[in-house]
């Protein structure tokens, strides 16, 4: 920067001299800053090592990671193509499997049954199975795979894509999926962009059927079980589908929710009067004030999610531990909230309503709750958005809602598609509390509390 | 009110302070119908959200009441000396082999002849979890924070990235982010630690740009004027102002956090919470009583600790309250 002025030595000398204190910097105005930064530096390489951070980081399964990841977005058909009596047979493991005799467009039988053709993304690269031989075909060349009794084994021009793992063969092809010759099957996991029968299972006459045939369907057709109408066939098809459950996780999400509402509300109504008898300047007894803030104190230092445990033992898993456990804690974290926004209030407004008379409870009405009233509402749709959150983590041990879901999909390590569902699904209804609690605050509280 | 509105006083109304009377009270009616028509449907929410929780519930509320403390009742350590040897992991007289009462093999030796106890050991690294993500957590929040802020970036893409990426970290839940980590490092510290500071960044970095956009803008604008740049103006004209916030809430934080990573813990993330499921789940009494004895003190410990730092570091303006982020 040229263009700043710079002032010489002698000026420079009187500024000095003329404003000591102003140029005057203490040790720790000079020093703080780093030695906080040294310290705080030391902290953490300290931490690196303590928590072995290099060592967990270069065991994880970090291949495992990418599978998960790619889980989210996609999904894996699964079939063992088994050899019997010289014919391959396709088997479906337990979840989104095809039904019996679908007509599968990756996945084909030739005329005698004796063949299955498995195609990964391109005509290139598929795999021609037989019982006895399978021609591998990577990029258009093919690569047969001989089978004996007791072992598969690659040829000798394999390229890097394909293994000899023990006595068994396994074909990489990237995201398309991957495969396993072994002596008696072939083990297929063919990946697929995008979420498999999320609306429909297989099990439901609406499944394979695209969108506007389902449309067509739901308002004008024949009816597909003479019991009910085909809209309503459909929702509950939908709802209760086998492998996505957005039934249950509807249920689950209400239940969080419920949770957050219901228990804010009850922490709201008991902390309220609570505050009053804790904030030091309206009750004047010394002795309540204390016992009510440690009540408080109590209430909120035992973690929301110890009474969650409490309280799942009491009621059984589901949302009322969880509505217990934000209740027990909101009231102690909003009384004291409460009653420091009361020992703060401008007492002029008191004396005012006093000294025309009034009783004690219209001198709190008048005098104190209008001043009160917007702190307190824009602090509790604060804790209800905050416990909105909060209602997931506790539901992972054990106080019911989505959180459960969550955690139970994740041990199972295959139901990632599942999770990212479900994580979605929540993000989208705290973002939208979110934004009506923030639209309620800033109505309650002004342009100003926002 | 009610009562000055009476009918003697008003007869002597002119024409035009009865019309303003009569829209007054025609606003008062209407409000009045609002406000009652409001706590209806909020009751029957309410009403609805009980029945649907009870309903939804394993064990009835009203059924279950009566047993309300049939858990705690059956959850009673021995003796109560009990609770401070599993705490201090001292042999206990009930010792019958099982790991119950084997309290002795807890013990984390330091040296030949000195141990810490086991909780203290496990408490220890639940607070190191949290005031390490909370010191990453408040460094990424400091970082993105000027990004975030309207009065310091033009650009308005830049904004909405930085506070849309902000939004996701704390929206995401935490267990989410350790159960992805803990399938991938086994379970440990240091997905909680990840967890636990992902949300860190999210929250810190919302309260921190909110605050740099109510600084007072005029040290920026003599800054501007004497021509200098962007960072030279975030270094001189609003850090100073907005740090001690910045130091205020980052305690407030580390208070979250401590509890944060005990949940954490609970689901996989080591530490206490971990210790603490596991005791619970086992029907271990003691054991249980005696880290919640331990999570209470220290919650109250960094509660107080926190709180007289930053009366010492800020004053007492930290905590006034409804000021909004000043």
């Amino acid at each position: 920067m040229s263009s700043v002025p710079t002032i010489n030595a002698a000026e420079r000398e009187r500024l000095l001299s003329a404003y000591p204190d102003v140029f005057h910097r203490s040790f720790m105005q000079r020093w703080g800053l780093l030695l906080i930064s040294a310290a705080v530096f030391v902290y953490l390489a300290f931490c690196f090592a303590f928590f072995n951070v290099i060592p967990t980081f270069m065991n994880g399964n970090w291949d495992r990671a990418a599978i998960y990841v790619q889980d989210w977005y996609s999904w894996r058909a699964q079939p063992r193509l088994r050899f019997q009596n010289d014919q391959v047979v396709p088997q479906w493991t337990s979840r989104r499997q095809y039904p019996e005799g679908a007509d599968i467009n990756w996945l084909k039988p030739n005329a005698d049954g004796s063949r299955y053709t498995i195609t990964f993304g391109s005509d290139g690269n598929r795999m021609e199975v037989t019982p006895s031989r399978v021609d591998v075909y990577i990029g258009g060349t093919v690569y047969p795979v001989t089978i004996t009794r007791d072992r598969a084994s690659l040829p000798s021009d394999a390229p890097a894509q394909m293994e000899q793992d023990d006595n068994k063969v396994i074909v990489y092809y990237g995201f398309a999926g991957q495969a396993e010759i072994r002596t008696s099957q072939v083990y297929v996991q063919r990946r697929f962009l995008g979420w498999a029968n999320f609306f429909f299972d297989t099990h439901s006459p609406f499944w394979g059927r695209s969108l506007p045939e389902v449309v067509g369907l739901m308002f004008s057709g024949e009816r597909l079980d003479s019991n009910q109408s085909n809209a309503s066939l459909a929702l509950d098809n939908f709802l209760n589908n086998a492998s996505w459950q957005h039934g249950d996780i509807l249920s689950k999400l209400m239940q969080t929710l419920v949770m957050a509402f219901v228990g804010t509300l009850f922490g709201t109504l008991v902390a309220f009067p609570l505050a009053f008898i804790a904030a030091r300047n309206i009750t004047r007894s010394r002795a309540a004030n204390w016992a009510t803030k440690r009540l408080f104190d109590f209430l909120r230092s035992i973690d929301m999610l110890i009474w969650a445990l409490f309280f799942t033992r009491a009621f059984g898993p589901g949302p009322l531990p969880g509505i217990a456990a934000i209740f027990f804690t909101d009231t102690g974290a909003l009384g004291k909230v409460y009653a420091e926004a009361l020992e703060n209030i401008d007492d002029k407004q008191r004396e005012g309503v006093r000294s025309v008379g009034a009783a004690p409870v219209t001198v709190q009405r008048y005098g104190v709750i209008p001043q009160v009233l917007p702190v307190f509402i824009s602090q509790s749709l604060y804790f209800w958005e905050s416990n909105t959150r909060s209602a997931t983590v506790i539901g992972a041990v054990g106080a019911g809602g989505i959180g459960l879901k969550l955690l139970e999909s994740m041990k199972t390590n295959s139901d990632w598609d599942k999770v990212a569902y479900m994580v979605l699904l929540i993000l989208l209804v705290v973002f939208a509390f979110d934004n009506l609690s923030n639209a309620l605050r800033s109505r309650v509280m002004g342009k100003k509390g926002h | 009110m009610a009562h000055s509105a009476g009918a003697d006083p008003l007869s002597g109304l002119q024409e035009g302070s009865r019309t303003i009377l009569d829209h007054y009270q025609s606003q008062v009616r209407t409000r009045r119908i609002y406000t009652v028509v409001s706590i209806v449907v909020f009751l029957i929410i309410l009403g609805a959200s009980l029945d649907f929780a009870n309903s939804a519930n394993s064990g009835k509320f009203f059924e279950r009441l009566p047993y309300f403390f049939d858990f705690m009742k059956s959850f009673v350590p021995d003796s109560p000396l009990e609770i401070f040897r599993a705490m201090f992991d001292l042999p206990s007289p009930f010792s019958d082999g099982s790991i119950k009462y084997d309290y002795t093999s807890d013990r984390v030796w330091i040296t030949d002849s000195f141990y810490i106890p086991n909780f203290f050991y496990q408490l220890a690294i639940t607070l190191n979890i949290a005031i390490v993500s909370t010191i990453l957590g408040a460094s990424g929040a400091f970082l993105l924070c000027f990004f975030a802020s309207t009065n310091l970036v033009g650009a308005g893409v830049t904004r909405w990235v930085v506070r849309r990426i902000m939004e996701i970290m704390r929206a995401f839940p935490e267990i989410v982010v350790a159960g992805l980590l803990a399938a991938i490092l086994s379970i440990g510290p240091i997905s909680a630690i990840i967890a636990v500071w992902v949300h860190t960044v999210g929250a810190l970095g919302k309260l921190f740009f909110e605050v740099v956009e109510n600084a007072d803008m005029k040290p920026d604008e003599g800054l501007r004027a004497a021509g200098a740049g962007w960072l030279e103006r975030v270094r001189f004209a609003i850090l100073p102002q907005v740090l001690p916030n910045f130091v205020s809430y980052t305690l407030l934080r580390t208070e979250i956090n401590v509890r944060a990573s005990t949940i954490i813990g609970a689901v996989g993330g080591g530490g206490i919470g971990e210790v603490f499921s596991l005791s619970i789940g086992r029907d271990h009494a003691a054991k249980t009583y005696a880290i919640i004895i331990l999570l209470l003190i220290t919650v109250i410990c960094v509660d107080q600790f926190s709180a007289w730092l930053r009366r010492r570091l800020i004053g007492k303006q930290s905590f006034e309250f409804g000021q909004g982020a000043v």
